[in-house]
């Protein structure tokens, strides 16, 4: 299979990134290493190339009552400029994908960014369960850099303007850039402050290095997708294929507070519920380890009776903590912050302690 | 591309390890290379001094923050000396695997296995330097 590759493939390259296959896409894994990426985006200002998402128009009169209809979250609230974190259910009860749905245009025209590992199987499954709205897939149109840290407004300003800094959080303007507009969003995938900039394909390399050479004296960093991880796993925020797949209930993933079943009709959303009914058995933790190994995923966790009570579905070395945190789904009867348990790594048993995330907390000035 | 030292004295393994042999010891290590792919190491996982092992199975883990490999035995033998500071200092893996970052010493049981690895010349073209 060829690998796909972002319009800032040279710019990895020369940067001396290390690249890797990930999900079909040519990407840097890390260019200076991962866990000095990692603390330059918690404490200075980290650019990551997240091209790689892909990006579905839906438009037309029926746009809302279709994204309504595919979702799980209010799409209804939304005003232009306003975007929301949201889910795609399946019709039994699991998903297809998490996303997050930009309002364009009240009613008729919104933006869904998704996983780049799904954007063929979301796409296909959009077009199925259409109601009547235009959809297109707008992926290879798209750039995307994300610009994530305590000084990433400073910088953006410098490139997009100041009316960068008046985007209140989970908002985003579009801002002239050349001769053409970016969409500048106030979100991101690591519990920093920041933007992720959607860019035509044609002016993404010009906005990569406008960026790198304004941050210069804020001493910017390009972020591969290693440290990317590992963020966002300090911040416990889901990752598909991870803690959500076909199979989970979006509230045993602890996501209850993105699905409305009250405001609206949607796929699944009988199912979801009857299985919420029903009583969820297992529940999304975080956990810290008593120990230098990694409990990685698929590693199952025991009671210290020996009864298997979960699987981890994400395990990393936290470069903010020095410690080895994972995420886990685990019996319900164990899921309460302070518990202790083991995780079995490679026939050894290692004990682990439930602790309350997001693992790292966010100064609030 | 980045250029890695790979002593012409020293038996490499398909896996990446170097062995550097003197009479019957055996001195073992991850190769540069082996380091640049891991990237980070943050765990190292080696046997007891005594414990025995056998040619082309593992005797230890290597982790970096996103894979975990086995360490493979270039030769059979029995581990007289393990290289304890690894385990404190993983680090040591990247910043220094031909020397400070030796993981353990192996007694060979018998000098014909040192014909199944190769030497430098066959572990540059698998890694294609």
């Amino acid at each position: 299979m060829n690998l796909q590759s972002t319009p800032l493939k040279q710019e990895h390259i020369a940067l001396g990134a290390k690249m890797v296959d990930f999900a079909g896409w040519y990407m840097p894994v890390q260019y200076s290493g991962l866990r000095e990426e990692h603390l330059a985006c918690r404490q200075k200002v980290g650019l990551f190339d997240v091209s790689h998402m892909g990006e579905i128009r839906v438009r037309g009169p029926q746009a809302l009552a279709t994204v309504e209809w595919l979702t799980t979250n209010f799409a209804g609230r939304l005003e232009n400029g306003q975007a929301q974190y949201s889910l795609l259910p399946n019709s039994d009860g699991g998903l297809v994908d998490d996303l997050i749905v930009y309002c364009l245009e009240k009613g008729s025209d919104y933006l869904l960014c998704v996983n780049a590992s799904n954007v063929e199987k979301d796409f296909e499954w959009i077009l199925k369960n259409n109601r009547g709205a235009e959809i297109i897939n707008e992926s290879s149109d798209w750039g995307q850099i994300a610009v994530q840290g305590p000084r990433a407004l400073q910088l953006v300003r410098r490139v997009c303007g100041q009316e960068v800094e008046t985007i209140p959080p989970f908002e985003f303007r579009s801002l002239p850039y050349g001769d053409a507009k970016v969409l500048v969003a106030r979100t991101g995938y690591t519990g920093e402050d920041g933007v992720e900039i959607f860019v035509p394909t044609n002016l993404c390399v010009e906005l990569w290095r406008h960026l790198m050479s304004e941050g210069q004296d804020l001493e910017v960093t390009p972020v591969g997708l290693g440290a990317r991880d590992t963020l966002r796993t300090e911040m416990k925020y889901p990752l598909y294929g991870h803690e959500i797949d076909a199979t989970t209930n979006p509230y045993a993933a602890g996501l209850g507070w993105v699905v409305k079943p009250d405001k609206k009709d949607f796929i699944g959303r009988s199912r979801i519920l009857a299985d919420k009914e029903a009583g969820l058995r297992r529940k999304l933790i975080g956990f810290k380890v008593r120990d230098r190994a990694i409990a990685r995923q698929g590693y199952k966790l025991f009671s210290f009776d020996n009864k298997e009570i979960g699987l981890v579905t994400s395990g990393t070395p936290s470069p903010s903590l020095n410690e080895n945190i994972g995420i886990a789904y685990v019996d319900k009867d164990f899921a309460a912050i302070g518990q202790h348990f083991h995780v079995d790594i490679r026939g050894r048993r290692i004990e682990v302690e439930v602790v309350s995330t997001p693992f790292v907390k966010r100064d609030k000035n | 591309m980045a250029s890695f030292n790979i002593p012409e004295e020293y038996y490499y393994t398909k896996d990446h390890e170097w062995a550097q042999v003197d009479e019957n010891v055996v001195t073992v290590g991850i190769t540069e290379f082996a380091q640049d792919s891991l990237g980070e190491v943050v765990y190292v996982e080696l046997p007891e001094e005594g414990q025995k092992v056998t040619q082309g199975e593992p005797f230890g883990v290597v982790e970096s923050v996103k894979a975990v490999s086995d360490l493979i035995a270039p030769v059979s033998g029995t581990v007289i000396e393990v290289n304890a500071s690894m385990v404190e200092n993983p680090g040591t893996l990247n910043d220094d695997p031909m020397n400070d970052g030796w993981l353990i010493r192996i007694e060979m049981d018998t000098e014909k296995e040192l014909a199944n690895l190769m030497r430098a010349p066959d572990y540059k073209k698998l890694i294609k330097v």
